[in-house]
């Protein structure tokens, strides 16, 4: 009887195994696809025009540095409005907060915000900065990505001031440290590397968001680099050049699609290695 | 009991001793539960005091009333009167900051903040003194020396505090406390996480700082609180139980109680 059941046993656990390992398979091979697909169309176009010409009209020659400086200057001016709230709601949350209901409400708007479709973060901040002023802005589209990063860096910096143990708090105010040092000088310090994870986490999300740049910076063929006017992105350029009938724009669209995956790619690994050397010390 | 009530104050001993911090019918509570019932004793100037107990007795909640740790929390509150040369530090309004820095705290587990060594030490300072670069490396030499470390580390203080060994970052808890100069230093179990060695030295550090500094000290290990204290105050179940000199806790012990707990019978 005992036999029985435990060989039972024994099958049920070897079939979900299976089963688990599948799913990871799957996961890990889509992955893999996608990346050669990238790497398949995009690496030909790959050039050194592409980081030194702006896009082109069709049959002339161009690149993509209009695109990848508007990417790097909407998620620069994105970061500076999106860290110093995202940080300090943070920090509120954890070491403020607790269990307050303030607390559990901004918590919970934050998870809302978190998983919220970026079309609509796109459609909210054309009515609240485009259709006013009458044209569409860099500006808008880097608030834009704030309200996408924010949610991330405010998730990241309380789950990291949580892992500060409380007695390191209780020393520092031992020693008579008003609570902001105590939180500026003892708790960031001891956390450094996972906030600079969450930014980074952050920066990637911003960079890689099509959706609420398309009602905001809208897009630009020329370098623009005002930040009140229309501006390119990559995301942007790629999904404006795929569906161009002109094959040298679709051909720049992979590239575009492999530079962008590319450094998302690489910065979530930074934040990887950062956060487990975090979690280390 | 009653009994207990005559039995809180040293008649003999307090003869001739400066009274540093004197607790009056001192109760707490942790939201609903209470900790401490009815406690009063007093700390003597220049003298350490131990405080022993079975866990749970309330040992380390009266050493966190010393310097209003608690006041960290909601939900904790001290009722009573807690009076440091005569002040009372329960007092509403008290600037809690000004009354740490009289009363220090050395932790159970070491507690390096994740600085440089002599940033450890030098962070206190900053908060009370702007100090010319000379003068507050002369302080943390004093510091590091009166806390026995300075040997092992001045060639390195400029590695992180975590890097220290785990007796070694004790120490330098303790010289981060010393190098504020407060007048009481308030010791919770400073040694239970350290090895035999390193802990003779934390109890021979206790002995000299008992010098200049008044001394509280929770410990669970009686052979310690034999060795490093004057006066012993044993607790059990939230009550001051019997508080004496040591030697008479240890040798004459006057509560049914106190006799069982010293001579190992409980807890």
């Amino acid at each position: 009887m005992r036999a029985a059941s435990y060989s039972r046993r024994k099958a049920r656990n070897s079939i979900w195994t299976i089963l688990a390992y599948a799913a990871t398979a799957l996961g890990l091979a889509l992955l893999s696809i996608i990346l050669a697909t990238l790497l398949w169309n995009g690496l030909g176009g790959l050039s050194l025009d592409v980081f030194t010409k702006n896009t082109a009209p069709p049959g002339v020659v161009g690149g993509l540095l209009n695109s990848i400086a508007g990417s790097v200057i909407m998620t620069g001016i994105g970061l500076a409005l999106g860290a110093p709230i995202g940080i300090l709601a943070g920090t509120y949350l954890a070491e403020y907060g607790a269990n307050s209901r303030l607390a559990s409400a901004v918590r919970f708007i934050n998870d809302i915000l978190l998983s919220a479709p970026s079309i609509v973060v796109g459609l909210f901040v054309y009515q609240l900065l485009v259709a006013p002023v009458g044209h569409f802005s860099a500006l808008a589209g880097a608030v834009a990505l704030a309200i996408l990063g924010a949610p991330i860096m405010v998730r990241t910096t309380e789950d990291m001031l949580n892992l500060v143990p409380n007695t390191l708090r209780e020393a520092a105010s031992a020693l008579g440290m008003p609570r902001s040092l105590v939180i500026r000088n003892v708790a960031y310090r001891a956390v450094m590397s996972g906030l600079v994870t969450g930014v980074l986490l952050a920066i990637a999300r911003m960079t890689g968001e099509t959706a609420p740049l398309i009602f905001t910076a809208l897009g630009n063929s020329l370098f623009a680099a005002d930040p009140r006017g229309p501006m390119s992105a990559l995301p942007l350029i790629s999904y404006e050049f795929a569906r161009s009938p002109y094959a040298e724009q679709q051909k720049l669209a992979w590239t575009g699609a492999l530079i962008l995956t590319f450094a998302v790619l690489a910065l979530s690994i930074l934040a990887r290695v950062l956060s487990a050397s975090a979690r280390r010390s | 009991m009653s009994g207990h009530v005559q039995a809180q104050a040293p008649v003999r001993a307090a003869i001739g001793e400066a009274e540093k911090v004197v607790v009056r019918n001192l109760n707490f509570y942790y939201g609903q539960a209470q900790a401490l019932k009815n406690v009063s004793l007093t700390l003597y100037e220049g003298r350490v005091t131990a405080f022993i107990g079975p866990s749970g007795c309330g040992k380390s909640t009266l050493l966190r009333v010393m310097n209003r740790m608690y006041d960290l929390y909601p939900g904790q509150r001290a009722e009573g009167e807690v009076m440091l040369d005569g002040e009372n530090i329960l007092a509403s309004g008290l600037d809690l900051n000004l009354l740490r820095s009289r009363v220090g705290m050395v932790f159970q587990r070491p507690t390096p903040f994740p600085m440089t060594i002599y940033d450890n030490i030098a962070f206190g300072v900053r908060l009370y003194e702007k100090l010319p670069r000379a003068e507050m490396d002369a302080r943390v030499e004093q510091a590091l020396s009166r806390a026995a470390l300075w040997n092992e580390v001045k060639d390195k203080l400029n590695a992180s505090g975590l890097s220290l060994s785990g007796g070694q970052q004790q120490r330098l808890c303790i010289a981060r406390t010393v190098a504020l100069s407060p007048e009481v230093i308030l010791f919770d179990e400073p040694a239970s996480a350290l090895d035999p060695i390193s802990t003779a030295k934390i109890e021979e550090l206790i002995d000299e700082l008992s010098e200049d500094y008044t001394i509280a000290i929770v410990t669970h290990n009686m052979q310690q609180a034999a060795r490093v204290s004057q006066y012993t105050a044993f607790m059990y179940l939230g009550e001051l139980v019997e508080f004496d000199e040591t030697n008479a806790v240890f040798t004459a012990p006057r509560d049914k109680r106190t006799q069982d707990y010293v001579t190992g019978r409980f807890g």
